[in-house]
């Protein structure tokens, strides 16, 4: 069955790239207990970000890699002061105020995102030029190419990093104490606002990284590319347990799964009903289940209401 | 029977576990209609806990649970509320934006029927409700001592009657039982003098109390028994001065924080 | 600085009756008044600005009073304008009554958010904001999908030659001669949206002030409070969201008919978002506060089109922002502006602008969350 394996690679690339987006959701959730609702489009400002840097340099002779590299550094510093401006600007003033609150300003903000990528780079489809090695090889009947391999290494490491720092490190023993208790952390000399700069920096870094493999993978950059992929990791990101860092890796990772075998296999399931063209729709029906059936998600804790 | 009648509210082993930890254990207690039952015991000790699992808002993993002669198990607040049962918060939960009379005339919800159909065609059955609710929140609200319009916000009463408030809209869904979380936190010796008459009255009413409470000056004056919390255990009950007297007691707050 | 002077508030009745009559001619005279001052396409403009007022009414029960943020709105809306178009289209050649596939669309729309909404209320908040805008984005793909291998809802190209309004012999569809005036189908179905409006805003009104509306608030200000209350906040929330969807439904249907033509590109996520704009600027909760971010927000795109392009030629000599995005942008900055700036939307409530007295004793509830998890 080399199509069954064959939609298993490709299911845990795409996994990976919202594995990498659901860790900003999360890590952001876990500590202030709100949806970054804009995230997404941070994803799409650092890929487009990456594509400015990559055409700027490209008659400059330097090798694919380094070219690579720089993009990526330039669109990880854009996409931090962007987290960073973000919360300054529509969430930290609306610390205290109603849920609903950060919640449109967030939608806002990312309305305007969208908008200001629309002007600057247009509304047209822009290829991403291939920087990485493309070169195919075949594993047990399934295809995957040297990007790929990439983009599931980078993540891992990248996971594994992210793990490091918040358990092993002063800023990531912060993080988790702003998250437990923030006024009691407050008390204990924690610079609540400090750490919660810096989530949203490392979140956005993160979303950079992804920004790029994504356009990597497909070679594509689109304005609009952000919002639906943004909606697909939050649902990554609440199938393993929102605020959750192992659960949005997982989380990532499954839901990848389950969109590339369910779109390879609905037709035959649905006698030809239904063809891959709903694959969109199976992030939002597991959104849906789970939030029903297990609204903590695979890894999350029940959590009680504070009386 | 007639000593089970006499009881309203009657917990027996009760146990409730988060995680691994036991906040409740085998905690069996009775409240009998009429009195004004006190919860008092060590921060920590389990009497938000206890009260939670009394209203509802958490369900008990262990125990018996019967209220006015049914047993209840696993039921939403607003079963409970429906049965009888009415509370207050430790740290207040108005309706912030709603007027202090709006407060009041939600605690009328459950004794009412209106819905969109009357709502709509303002028929007589549904305008006399309405005015009926509105002079029963407007009593209430003299009834506990709230002197500002009653248009006011509750957002923008004052500490002490944002307290009376919430007492007002609980007394609104004719409750058998008024359970009130620290009814006396935050306030000075005047206002406590003040909510303990009118706890009287409560009681003199016809309805049962139940009060967990940090000013033990307050539990003293005032309650009929009481129920002392440690570590999720009960660890003694009975009149206030036979309370005091008891050693667990003077160990678990002298241990503990000096009440 | 939000003091109201006094003499604002006091009401007189007569000249309360006044300003109704004076109300009253000019909403009854608008067509024809803009028909004369900027010509027919603005009648149409103005057809539109009412059916997204009555969209954003609808929304206003389940974001203003019941505090439920729903992103999917469109999708009821959309589920009651193919209702419409599949039963009274040459698609499959039924024409349905007018008074048939208008209420079934509205009583679709109700199922649908009955179904949706179910399982989802005891959600928090957040999460049911990205689920409505799942189960939004769900509706538009099978839209969009469901025309192969069985041709239902015909794909992407959408549904054309609806039947025009109908109600017995009349139809809204062409011009009338009544008394003695020339009534061009734009202006029938202006006065159609303009009854149904009111209607709205009537039941709205009604709904606010009842038991009910009560129940909504609450859960909206505090739902554990009000679940204590002996509010069994799951069952009210689920009427707020029928409520919302219904009229959602019927609106979709009034649009069907007035369009002739449907496709799902006019059920995305952008025109949920509109929706909600327009009742969180306005003024969550409020209906006047609503209705002004419903108009405001119809209109305002519509003098940009024709104002921002021409603008940008005589001060730049050419066009630098297109329009559309234009829009978007502005609408993205007004969202963070207001809820930073003006929370409770340009026009908030009576209650609450009776409410703004210097008296400041307020009493600060100590946080135990940077976000209040009680709200």
């Amino acid at each position: 069955m080399d199509i069954l394996l064959q939609q298993i690679v490709n299911g845990l690339v795409q996994g990976s790239v919202y594995a990498l987006v659901a860790l900003g959701y999360t890590m952001v959730y876990g500590i202030l207990g709100l949806i970054n609702f804009a995230h997404g489009e941070v994803v799409m400002v650092g890929a487009m970000v990456a594509l400015t840097m990559t055409q700027l340099l490209a008659a400059s002779g330097l090798p694919p890699l380094v070219i690579l590299l720089i993009a990526l550094m330039t669109s990880a510093g854009v996409c931090m002061a962007l987290g960073y401006g973000i919360e300054r600007i529509a969430y930290r003033p609306l610390r205290n105020a109603p849920r609903l609150a950060p919640l449109i300003t967030a939608i806002g903000v990312s309305i305007v995102l969208q908008n200001l990528a629309m002007m600057f780079w247009g509304r047209e489809y822009h290829a991403f030029p291939a920087l990485l090695p493309h070169s195919t090889h075949m594993l047990a009947g399934a295809v995957i190419n040297d990007v790929q391999i990439i983009i599931v290494l980078v993540a891992l490491a990248v996971m594994a990093c992210l793990l490091l720092l918040v358990h092993r490190t002063r800023l990531g023993r912060a993080m988790r104490a702003v998250a437990e208790n923030p006024s009691a952390a407050a008390l204990m000399g924690v610079n609540i606002n400090g750490v919660i700069s810096v989530t949203f920096m490392l979140g956005s870094a993160l979303a950079a990284v992804a920004g790029i493999m994504v356009s990597a993978n497909y070679g594509i950059v689109h304005y609009y590319m952000g919002a639906i992929l943004g909606l697909k990791a939050f649902t990554a990101a609440v199938l393993g347990g929102i605020g959750n860092l192992r659960g949005a890796m997982l989380g990532g990772l499954l839901l990848g799964l389950i969109e590339s075998l369910g779109a390879g296999y609905i037709g035959d399931l649905s006698g030809g009903f239904f063809g891959s063209n709903y694959q969109d729709v199976f992030a939002f029906f597991v959104l849906i289940i789970v939030l029903i059936f297990r609204p903590s998600g695979l890894m999350g804790e029940r959590v009680a209401e504070r009386a | 029977m007639t000593a089970a009648n006499n009881v309203l509210l009657d917990l027996s082993g009760v146990g409730k576990r988060f995680g691994g930890l036991a906040a409740l254990s085998d905690v069996s207690l009775h409240i009998r209609r009429g009195e004004i039952y006190g919860l008092i015991g060590p921060n920590g000790a389990g009497k938000t806990t206890l009260f939670n699992v009394v209203t509802g808002l958490y369900q008990m993993d262990d125990g018996q649970f019967t209220f006015d002669g049914i047993a209840y198990d696993r039921c939403k607040p607003h079963v409970l509320a429906q049965a009888g049962i009415a509370r207050t918060f430790q740290n207040i939960r108005l309706f912030a934006n709603m007027s202090a009379l709006e407060n009041v005339m939600v605690g009328r919800h459950l004794r009412t029927r209106a819905g969109i159909w009357g709502a709509l065609t303002r028929n007589a059955g549904a305008r006399a409700e309405e005015r009926a609710i509105v002079k029963r929140a407007r009593d209430l609200l003299h009834y506990v001592g709230i002197a500002s319009p009653h248009q006011t916000l509750a957002k923008h009463l004052s500490y002490g009657e944002q307290r009376r408030l919430e007492i007002a809209r609980a007394l609104a869904t004719d409750p058998k039982l008024l359970a009130l979380d620290e009814p006396a936190a935050g306030m000075n010796a005047t206002e406590t003098e003040s909510l303990k008459a009118l706890l009287q009255t409560i009681r003199a009413s016809g309805v049962t109390v139940l009060l967990i409470e940090h000013d033990v000056k307050l539990i003293l004056g005032l309650c009929d028994r009481v129920a002392v919390l440690d570590y999720g255990r009960k660890i003694a009950e009975g009149v206030p001065e036979e309370v005091r007297r008891n050693p667990a007691v003077i160990a678990a707050y002298l241990g503990g924080e000096a009440a | 600085m939000r003091n109201v002077p006094d003499s604002l508030l006091r009401h007189d009745k007569r000249h309360a009756w006044i300003a109704f009559a004076a109300l009253a001619i000019m909403l009854l005279a608008l067509p024809f008044a803009t028909d004369a001052l900027l010509g027919r396409g603005w009648v149409r403009i103005v057809d539109f600005a009412l059916l997204y007022i009555m969209l954003a009414l609808g929304l206003n029960i389940v974001v203003g009073y019941a505090g439920l943020l729903d992103l999917g709105y469109i999708a009821f809306f959309a589920v009651g304008a193919y209702c419409y178009a599949l039963l009274g289209s040459p698609q499959f050649g039924l024409h349905w009554p007018f008074w048939i596939v208008l209420p079934l669309g509205a009583l679709l729309a109700c199922v649908f958010g009955v179904l949706l909404g179910a399982p989802t209320l005891k959600l928090r908040g957040d999460y049911l904001a990205i689920v409505t805008l799942g189960f939004g984005e769900i509706i538009r793909i099978f839209l969009n999908n469901l025309n192969a291998p069985v041709n239902i809802t015909n794909g992407p190209q959408g549904i054309s030659m609806i039947d025009p309004v109908r109600i017995g012999g009349f139809s809204l569809g062409s011009t009338h001669e009544l008394f003695g005036l020339t009534f061009p189908s734009v202006h029938l179905y202006y006065y159609l949206f303009l009854c149904v409006t009111l209607l709205v805003i009537f039941v709205s009104l009604r709904l606010e002030d009842s038991r009910i509306g009560r129940a909504w608030m609450a859960i909206r200000e505090d739902e554990v409070a009000a679940e204590a209350m002996g509010i069994n906040t799951r069952n009210i929330k689920l009427l707020a969201f029928a409520m919302g969807a219904t009229f959602g439904g019927a609106a979709g249907g009034l649009f069907a008919g007035f369009q002739g033509f449907i496709s799902p590109e006019s059920f995305g996520l952008t025109e949920s978002v509109m929706i909600v704009c327009m009742v969180v600027l306005g003024g969550m909760g409020n209906i006047r506060g609503v209705v002004l971010g419903g108009v405001l927000l119809v209109l305002l795109p519509e003098a940009l089109r024709h104002g921002a392009g021409p603008a940008q030629h005589a001060l730049f000599g050419k066009t630098l922002i297109d329009p559309e995005s234009l829009r978007m942008l502005l609408f993205g900055l007004a969202l963070i502006v207001v809820m930073l700036v003006r929370p409770a939307g340009l026009w908030p409530s009576t209650q609450r602008r009776r409410e703004l007295s210097p008296d400041e004793d307020v009493v600060h509830q100590e946080q135990d969350t940077v976000y209040d998890s009680s709200k």
